[in-house]
């Protein structure tokens, strides 16, 4: 390793100054930047012989009316599919790929979905939205209607408020970024703010909740404040620019941004304005936080800031030594990702992570930080602060303040351990 | 002149603030009455529990037939949730046992929940009377309500729950 290497390590372990890479394009080139270079980066180890390949010597296949991702890349795929122990229906979740994706947005064929008795076949034609309840005028609204309405577009993360849980365990559960966190996927959602049918439908000024309620077979209910709907919820109809997907609400559903997955009601056909939340199963049974001495926290909406590191992660080991790029997402329902802090020593130093734009609040932001492996053993952290300037808290720190059995809103700091061979695991450090 | 302008100015701020409030208004009025048919809901303080009665007894029949099945006996569990059981566990190291009788904090999410997405199969093919009985067994199983009990409209909203008070609510505060 060079002098000029040494300089740009800005933490313990090989964490290189975050504008290290940004240099080699040109952008910002000093005496040490060009001093960087990519030394050190692992290339091929010898020339190969370039053939012309087949595909170029032949005719490729001609139009396709919806394309679907090369077949090469299979590993790229929502699991594991969970066993249904009921005769193939029921309640369940599948994850996102999260260490096999870049970027903020998540592929509508890869979106988590959790659903509770199953993806119901809506044709849209019959699908109706009641609002109703405390209200002057309950009104019905068909797919075509609400077309016909003034459209918003967002780019939201949702996460369920399960994601993550196993990270309460005594021990740390083998997995991957996907069998571990990808309960959480991002989209622009494009849709009806409810505040618009709202104030169609004349809300009483005594109703402060509302409760949303799905199609499917599980007519799947929560109760909002009627704040948060006045904020920002849409009525989203769709999803990355086509229609929703069945798995995530097809024709419509409710976008809460920032707050429990569960509580984004897909499949959306009522909203009843309440004085009081209707205290539903998935309000009280589900999702409120059991903590130490048996209280329980109830009515805890946003999910707070999070992280994870995606490359390298279980599953997407190192290869050799050598100059890397560490990649992973950052997301908060209280706002914007202000800053991503990154440790290769298990967290006895931190560097400052580059933010991978645009940076939007209760979206999912990339970051990145370059990272020279020695190749010796190394305990690979995130940590993300937002703009309120909650910090992700330590694993320590998050089991103490509520005790390690309250199974939702888990958003304590990873650690990735990476072995001399390359290898990578979860640990505890 | 100067009335024209000034009418002019009004006639302005009409149409602003009647485009201000403009929407497309495309929703199709509906009662309440007529709405009755999708509400599903129930608060805890019984409001949305439609006529109806159901016992202890009537309600062990039923969970026999429609339950058992993915409940176990008596709502020993798996693989579906248990339904009983579970007191004493949600205080320190143990690992909990959720159940309605440990943890849930109010009697009428019962109802709501059993008729809107029970049996899993067959969801929103009870009658009210089922749901009802139904209730009043899981309560009693729990021992939370004598085997004499009957369920309605108006004792299912007076059942205390008891695990209600370890319940606070969090929202719009933050939680650590």
């Amino acid at each position: 390793m060079s002098k000029e290497l040494d300089a740009d390590q800005v933490a313990g372990n090989g964490l290189l100054d975050r504008r290290v890479f940004l240099r080699q394009g040109g952008g910002i080139i000093g005496a040490v930047g060009a001093a960087v270079g990519l030394a050190g980066y692992s290339r091929p180890v010898e020339a190969e012989t370039l053939v012309v390949p087949e595909w170029t010597k032949k005719p490729g296949a001609l139009f396709e009316p919806y394309t679907q991702p090369s077949k090469y890349e299979t590993k790229v795929a929502r699991g594991p599919i969970p066993p249904s122990p009921y005769n193939g229906i029921g309640p369940g979740s599948v994850r996102a790929p999260l260490q096999h994706l870049e970027g903020m947005i998540t592929p509508n064929g890869v979106h988590y979905e959790r659903s509770h008795n199953g993806v119901p076949d809506i044709d849209p034609a019959g699908h109706r939205l009641l609002i109703h309840g405390l209200v002057k005028k309950p009104l019905v609204f068909t797919l075509d209607a609400l077309s016909r309405y003034p459209m918003t577009s967002r780019i939201s993360f949702v996460e369920c408020a399960g994601n993550s849980g196993g990270m309460y365990a005594e021990k740390p559960a083998e997995g991957t970024a996907q069998s571990l966190h990808g309960l959480v996927s991002c989209a622009e959602w494009t849709g009806v703010p409810l505040a618009m049918l709202l104030e169609e439908a004349g809300v009483d000024p005594s109703a402060k909740w509302l409760v949303a309620e799905g199609a499917d077979a599980a007519a799947m209910s929560r109760s909002v404040p009627i704040e948060k709907v006045m904020d920002d919820a849409l009525v989203a109809l769709y999803q990355n620019g086509e229609r929703i997907r069945p798995a995530n609400g097809y024709p419509m559903r409710l976008l809460l941004p920032g707050w429990q997955g569960n509580m984004n009601v897909k499949w959306l056909r009522r909203i009843k304005l309440l004085r009081e939340p209707a205290q539903t199963k998935d309000e009280t049974s589900k999702y409120s936080l059991l903590l130490k001495e048996g209280k329980v926290a109830q009515f805890h909406f946003p999910l707070d800031a999070k992280s994870v590191i995606t490359k390298p992660s279980p599953g997407v080991n190192m290869t050799s030594p050598g100059l890397y790029e560490i990649s992973g997402i950052a997301w908060s329902g209280n706002g914007k990702i202000t800053k991503v802090e990154v440790s290769a020593d298990g967290g006895k130093s931190w560097a400052e992570a580059a933010l991978s734009g645009p940076v939007l609040s209760k979206a999912i932001t990339r970051f990145r930080l370059p990272w020279r492996w020695s190749g010796g053993p190394a305990v690979l952290q995130s940590r993300a602060i937002d703009e309120t300037g909650y910090v992700q808290p330590t694993r320590e720190k998050l089991i103490g303040l509520r005790g390690s059995r309250s199974q939702y809103h888990c958003n304590l700091i990873t650690s990735w351990g990476v072995a001399a061979n390359g290898e990578v695991k979860h640990v505890y450090a | 002149m100067f009335t024209r302008s000034l009418a002019f100015t009004a006639a302005l701020l009409v149409s602003v603030a009647a485009n201000a409030a403009e929407t497309p208004n495309l929703g199709t009025p509906i009662t309440e009455a007529e709405a009755k048919a999708w509400d599903l809901s129930i608060l805890p303080n019984g409001e949305g529990l439609p006529p109806g009665r159901g016992s202890v007894q009537q309600g062990e029949l039923i969970y026999e037939q429609k339950c058992q099945g993915c409940h176990a006996e008596k709502g020993a569990g798996t693989p579906a949730d248990k339904l009983v059981g579970g007191q004493g566990t949600l205080n320190g190291d143990v690992p909990p046992v959720k159940t309605v009788g440990s943890y849930w904090p109010y009697a009428t999410t019962l109802f709501d929940y059993i008729r809107r997405a029970m049996p899993l199969a067959e969801p929103q093919s009870l009658t009210a009377d089922e749901v009802y009985a139904l209730s009043a067994y899981i309560l009693n199983l729990n021992g939370i309500v004598g085997a004499r009990a009957t369920m309605d409209a108006k004792s299912l909203p007076k059942v205390k729950m008891p695990n209600r008070d370890k319940f606070f609510v969090v929202y719009p505060g933050r939680f650590p």
